[in-house]
């Protein structure tokens, strides 16, 4: 049984990806059988290319996800590099961990709030320094650049590339190359920048391209925080795939193999970007300089970090007034009055959605729990670790953007005519789900000491009692933690559950998204709120309960 | 039929290069220690021997235990009890606990306890049986370790660096209470140490290994 789940796992991983891949493509060369259409043609990107917006959505795609991850990766990179091992990169750590959990709707509606041109920072700053004593009729929110679309996602992959980071420094060194460096007379920065940095970057590879991809492909954080018109190319496609005129959905087709060409281009360039980079750091370790910038360094990206994490939590504080908010007139800071309206009027509905929302990531993620630890411990008994490829294919639903074949596995569940529904939703979830569910249980499955396993057999323990009785209980707290990470993830899924529901089944983020475009504040500070509490409450569980269930073992705690 | 312990032609390659070759025969109550350098493989020889040998390793030859040739059992089914210099006592169980798992099943729960409660007085811990091994003291540790490892029931007891994290006083003193039980018990033992101290004190033949893969 045990060596068939590593080739289930991938089945589940890949199998929707690829008959995704399959149902966008036959649309795109014009066969849909389900509209009476079929091909092959290729009047469908004859469509696409006579579409105006084409140029300006791609243009967005390109430049959204290029400068969102190149911003990231700096602050990230100039932080570590300032602070890494030092008091404040610890309490920098520990305030960007839990907001990883944040789902990314969450994020860029509190962030919304913010920069809307009546949101907070405006109103601390009327009437004294702007003047304004009512709205400004400025669009900061979905400028046609993009600006507040690349902040929503600069925010929240700060703490994601930080952590990864993080994990990715324990096989550096990096306290010991740094001390050598600061020996030959190089600042914190740019002696860890030269020293450090090149072997965290191999490590961090695939995380960030994953970044690319996701911020290229998005599509909640763009109908929130990105332009309208046109909108960004995701949003077009899902716009496209949802139109009642069957025939949109050949140009949507179309337009998701553009937009899959678009982020291969991108990870291409971003491929050349690194070899120049490295070209060029090359050149910069060899002349031997030891850095002006040091200072400068340490204290912008200690701000920008800062802010990064601020923009979270004040969104998320933002969200938390208005859905207490009763009336609240401009320039106010806080509302005039605070009431529990918005909770009597949404709570019930929010929290049924709250409902169904973990019965999908709920099962989505006892699956992928199944799948994971069959990989692992068939990985443990066979003597065979992941190798490269291995990790590839892991990475591989993560870097093939989503709006390329969530539309084409909806699209072929429709031609079979496959009922559309809670359970495709589920394995769709699924193929997200389990990557994330494997990266972070991996490690700590692999760094446990197998001498505690020899030990066990040697006392007579079959490998299923060591399994159950010595292995499972002892990674208690990383398995409940992968638990949480994997139902973070489900809760945070927007396409796939907008898609593959087919509208039929409503988890907080779709309802949350969907209430942005309305406006109704108050409804999305609740349902924002009840979407970061349904991502957060796994994670204080996680860390609750082996403290609890371990009280008395102390060498587990440690 | 030869009682103890036999490595007949045990030799272990890393890839392609030979790392280790042993041929030998630990009688009954017997300690045969192997000395070398770190690195030269002699952990590698103890997994062999366990059956837990890492994937870029083979090992040629046989293991017998007692006459009999357990050389593809599974880890398991060896009746080999094995110490390392960590006393990896599971840290989610009671000191109790610990020892019960290590028990071969059958009897009843009251008699089960007994013969925990026996084995932990024999070395001196009356009472540690609801204990979280975490507060135990390093050679407190140690004894439970061993106990545990008894109690399985062991045909033969490999040691891997076991005393090496212990203070001089202690080491001495779990040390003799090791080779003690062990003759008492006739267990064919192999020790693995790098300690000098370690060699005389079990008071065997010593087979110095050294490097087989040049540089």
């Amino acid at each position: 049984m045990l060596r068939f789940l590593p080739a289930l796992t991938l089945l589940a991983m890949l199998g929707p990806v690829i008959a995704g891949l399959w149902g966008t493509v036959l649309p795109a060369f014009g066969h849909l059988p389900a509209a009476g259409l079929s091909g092959p043609s290729l009047d469908p990107f004859r469509t696409l290319f006579d579409w105006q917006g084409l140029g300006a959505a791609s243009r967005l795609s390109l430049t959204t996800g290029l400068i969102a991850t190149s911003v990231s990766l700096a602050i990230v990179a100039f932080i570590t590099a300032g602070w890494s091992g030092t008091k404040s990169f610890r309490v920098l750590e520990r305030l960007l961990s839990p907001l990883l959990s944040v789902p990314h709707a969450a994020a860029a509606l509190g962030l919304a709030f913010l920069i809307t041109p009546s949101g907070w920072i405006a109103r601390l700053m009327s009437p004294t320094l702007t003047g304004w004593d009512r709205p400004p009729d400025v669009l900061i929110l979905q400028d046609p650049l993009g600006l507040a679309m690349i902040a929503g996602l600069v925010i929240k992959e700060v703490p994601f590339l930080l952590l990864m980071t993080i994990a990715a420094m324990g096989q550096a060194q990096p306290r010991r190359s740094l001390l050598v460096a600061q020996a030959l007379g190089y600042g914190r920065p740019t002696g860890w920048l030269k020293t450090v940095f090149p072997r965290v970057y191999y490590q961090i590879r695939l995380p960030i391209y994953v970044v690319l991809a996701y911020s290229m492909s998005v599509v909640d954080v763009a109908v929130i925080l990105g332009p309208s018109t046109p909108p960004t190319l995701s949003v077009q496609i899902v716009k496209w795939m949802s139109d009642p005129d069957l025939a949109m959905r050949l140009t949507g087709a179309a337009a998701a193999l553009w937009q899959l060409g678009l982020v291969v281009f991108a990870l291409g360039l971003w491929w050349v970007g690194e070899r120049a980079v490295a070209h060029l750091g090359c050149h910069w370790i060899a002349s031997g300089r030891r850095g002006r910038f040091d200072g400068p360094v340490r204290v912008v990206s200690l701000i920008l970090g800062g802010l990064s994490a601020c923009a979270i939590l004040f969104g998320i504080l933002g969200l938390i007034v208005w859905s207490f908010a009763g009336f609240w007139s401009f320039p106010n800071v806080w509302p005039d009055t605070f009431t529990w309206r918005s909770w009597d009027r949404h709570g019930p509905d929010a929290l049924a959605t709250l409902g169904e929302t973990f019965l999908v990531a709920g099962v989505a993620v006892g699956f992928a729990l199944v799948l994971v630890l069959g990989c692992l411990e068939a990985e443990h008994r066979s003597g065979r670790s992941l190798s490269w490829r291995g990790l590839w294919l892991l990475y591989l639903p993560l870097l093939v953007p989503q709006t390329a074949f969530l539309p084409g596995l909806q699209t072929l569940l429709l031609n079979l005519g496959a009922d559309i529904g809670r359970v495709p939703v589920i394995f769709a979830h699924l193929v997200f789900v389990l990557p994330y569910v494997f990266l972070s249980l991996g490690d700590p499955w692999r760094s446990w000491d197998v001498r505690n396993a020899t030990v066990a057999s040697a006392l007579g323990a079959t490998p299923n009692r060591i399994f159950w009785q010595v292995r499972l209980p002892m990674l208690t707290r990383p398995i409940l933690t992968a638990v949480a990470v994997g139902i973070a993830v489900s809760v945070g899924q927007y396409l796939a559950t907008l898609l593959i529901g087919g509208g039929r089944v409503s988890t907080l983020t779709t309802e949350a998204v969907a209430l942005a475009s309305g406006g109704d504040r108050r409804a999305i500070g609740v349902y924002g709120l009840m979407q970061t509490f349904a991502a957060l409450v796994p994670f204080t569980l996680a860390l609750l309960i082996p403290t609890l269930v371990w009280r008395n073992r102390r060498g587990l705690h440690e | 039929m030869n009682k103890g312990l036999t490595l007949r032609n045990v030799c272990i390659l890393r890839g392609q290069s030979p790392l280790i070759e042993v041929d030998y025969n630990i009688s009954e109550g017997e300690v045969l220690t192997v000395m070398g350098p770190s690195g030269v493989g002699k952990s590698t020889l103890l997994a062999f021997i366990t059956g837990t040998l890492p994937s870029g390793f083979k090992g040629m030859g046989q293991v017998l235990l007692d006459g009999e040739d357990i050389t593809s059992r599974p880890p398991h089914q060896r009746h080999i009890g094995i110490l390392f210099q960590d006393d990896l006592l599971f840290p989610h169980m009671s000191v109790g606990a610990n020892l019960a798992f290590g028990m071969p099943a059958g009897g009843t729960m009251t008699a089960r306890r007994a013969k925990i409660d026996t084995a932990l007085a024999d070395v001196g811990l009356s009472g540690y049986s609801d204990r979280d091994p975490a507060t135990l003291s390093g050679g407190q540790k140690a004894r439970v370790a061993l106990v545990r490892m008894l109690l399985s029931n062991p045909s033969a007891l490999l040691l891997d660096e076991a005393f090496s994290r212990l203070d001089a006083e202690l080491r001495a003193q779990v040390r003799d209470l090791v080779f003690r039980v062990a003759k008492e018990r006739k267990l064919p033992v192999l020790m693995v140490t790098h300690d000098g101290e370690d060699a005389k004190a079990a008071g065997g033949k010593i087979i110095e290994l050294e490097s087989l893969t040049k540089n």
